[in-house]
C-alpha cells in the first residue's frame, strides 16, 4: 500500500466498520452504507481528500449477494493520492444517504447512477434522470435489464419482417 | 466570353409545368444542417472543395428547418434526440425529402440497443439510404442524385414510378433467390 494512504485507512479502519482491499496497488475501503457521509467527511477535513474524481455503480448480478457495489474515487491534489471507497448495497429497492452536503458535485454524478442503476440516494436535492428520457421505465445499466433486438432481414424474411417494422408515416 | 456568346440570343424556350416544377425542386434543392455524429463530417467534406455539393445546386445548408427541402439524417438518433427529430420534420414545408446518411441512420447499424431509435425510418419517412460507416462523400453525393432522380420520375400526382419500378424490381430479386 501507498505510505501516503496509510494514516487515511488506518484512521478509517480504527473509528468506522470498513474493510481494505487492495487490488494491483489500488486501495479500495469497503464502506456501509450508513457511515458513506461520515467516511467521505473524515478523508476531506482530515487527511485533504478534497476531490470527488468520479462517482459511479457497478451491478455484479448474479454473480455476487449484495448486487451493487456504489465506488467513489477521491483524489488527493496535495498528497497526489487515489483512494476509492466501495459500498455493496442489496438489490431489492437499494438507497444510500447523498455525498451532496461533503462533494457537491456528487449531484449529477448520483441522478446518474439513479437514471442507470434505480439506486435512490436519501436526501438528494435533485433525484431526476440524467441521461434517460423523463418518462422512461427501467434502469437501463442493470444486468436483469432487457437489451432490446432488432431483428435482421435477409432475404428469406425480410417481407415478413417488415409488415412488422413500425415504419413512420408522412 | 462564355457560354452566352456561342448560344446567342436564346428567347423563349418552353417546357411543360411539370418540368420545370421539377427542375427547380431538383437544382435548389435546400438541405437542412442535421449533422448528429461521425457522418456529419462527411456531410462536411462532400460540401467542401474536394467534392463540392454545390455541383448540383445544394451548397446552401439552411440552420432552419421552415427554410429546407432535404433532411439529411447523419448519424444515429437517440431516443431522446427522436421527438426532436420529428418536430423538426414537421416544421419542414411540404415538399420535402429525407436521406438516411449511413448505416446507424439506415437501420441503427453497431448499436443494436435500448438508447438508439432502430432505424430513423421509425420517425420519419426515409426516401433514400445511403449505406455506409461513415459513408463517403462520393456515396452520399449518389444519394443525393437518387433522391433527385426519384423527385423528377414523381408524376403531379404524387405516384412515384421510380420507386414502383424499384419495388417490383427488388419484389422480382426476393421471389428470384427463392426459387433458387
Amino acid at each position: 500500500m501507498d505510505a501516503k494512504l496509510q494514516p487515511a485507512v488506518d484512521a478509517l479502519t480504527g473509528r468506522l466498520n470498513v474493510e481494505p482491499v487492495e487490488f494491483r496497488d489500488q486501495v479500495s475501503l469497503l464502506v456501509q452504507p450508513d457511515q458513506i457521509v461520515s467516511a467521505a467527511q473524515i478523508l476531506r477535513d482530515e487527511f485533504q481528500f478534497d476531490m470527488l474524481t468520479f462517482l459511479t455503480a457497478v451491478d455484479y448480478w448474479p454473480e455476487l449477494a449484495p448486487r451493487f457495489h456504489i465506488v467513489y474515487m477521491l483524489y488527493s491534489v496535495p498528497h497526489n493520492a487515489n483512494l476509492s471507497l466501495r459500498v455493496p448495497l442489496e438489490g431489492n429497492a437499494p438507497h444510500l444517504p447523498t455525498l451532496e452536503g461533503v462533494y457537491p458535485n456528487a449531484n449529477w454524478y448520483e441522478r446518474e447512477v439513479w437514471d442507470m442503476f434505480g439506486v435512490r440516494f436519501d436526501g438528494h436535492s435533485d433525484l431526476r434522470r440524467i441521461l434517460m428520457p423523463a418518462d422512461w421505465q427501467g434502469h437501463p445499466l442493470r444486468k436483469d435489464y432487457p437489451l432490446g433486438y432488432e431483428e435482421v432481414q435477409f432475404t428469406f424474411n425480410a417481407e415478413e419482417i417488415d409488415l412488422r417494422k413500425p415504419y413512420a408515416r408522412e | 466570353m462564355g457560354i452566352e456568346q456561342k448560344l446567342g440570343n436564346l428567347g423563349i424556350s418552353t417546357l411543360t409545368l411539370d418540368q420545370a416544377v421539377k427542375w427547380a425542386r431538383t437544382n435548389s434543392m435546400w438541405p437542412m444542417l442535421f449533422g448528429l455524429a461521425c457522418c456529419a463530417i462527411e456531410m462536411m467534406s462532400a460540401q467542401a472543395s474536394n467534392f463540392d455539393m454545390s455541383r448540383f445546386g445544394m451548397e446552401l445548408m439552411r440552420a432552419s428547418p421552415r427554410q429546407s427541402d432535404l433532411m439529411i439524417v447523419a448519424g444515429r438518433v437517440s431516443r431522446k434526440m427522436a421527438p426532436v427529430l420529428r418536430r423538426l420534420y414537421d416544421q419542414m414545408p411540404d415538399p420535402k425529402w429525407v436521406i438516411a446518411m449511413g448505416d446507424c441512420a439506415s437501420c441503427s447499424g453497431v448499436f443494436n440497443n435500448y438508447a438508439l431509435a432502430q432505424g430513423v425510418d421509425e420517425i420519419v419517412p426515409v426516401d433514400v439510404y445511403v449505406a455506409g460507416c461513415p459513408p463517403r462523400p462520393e456515396a452520399l453525393i449518389h444519394g443525393i442524385i437518387t433522391l433527385h432522380e426519384k423527385v423528377r420520375s414523381r408524376d403531379q400526382t404524387g405516384r412515384s414510378d421510380h420507386g414502383k419500378e424499384l419495388a417490383e424490381r427488388e419484389q422480382q430479386m426476393i421471389t428470384g433467390a427463392r426459387g433458387a
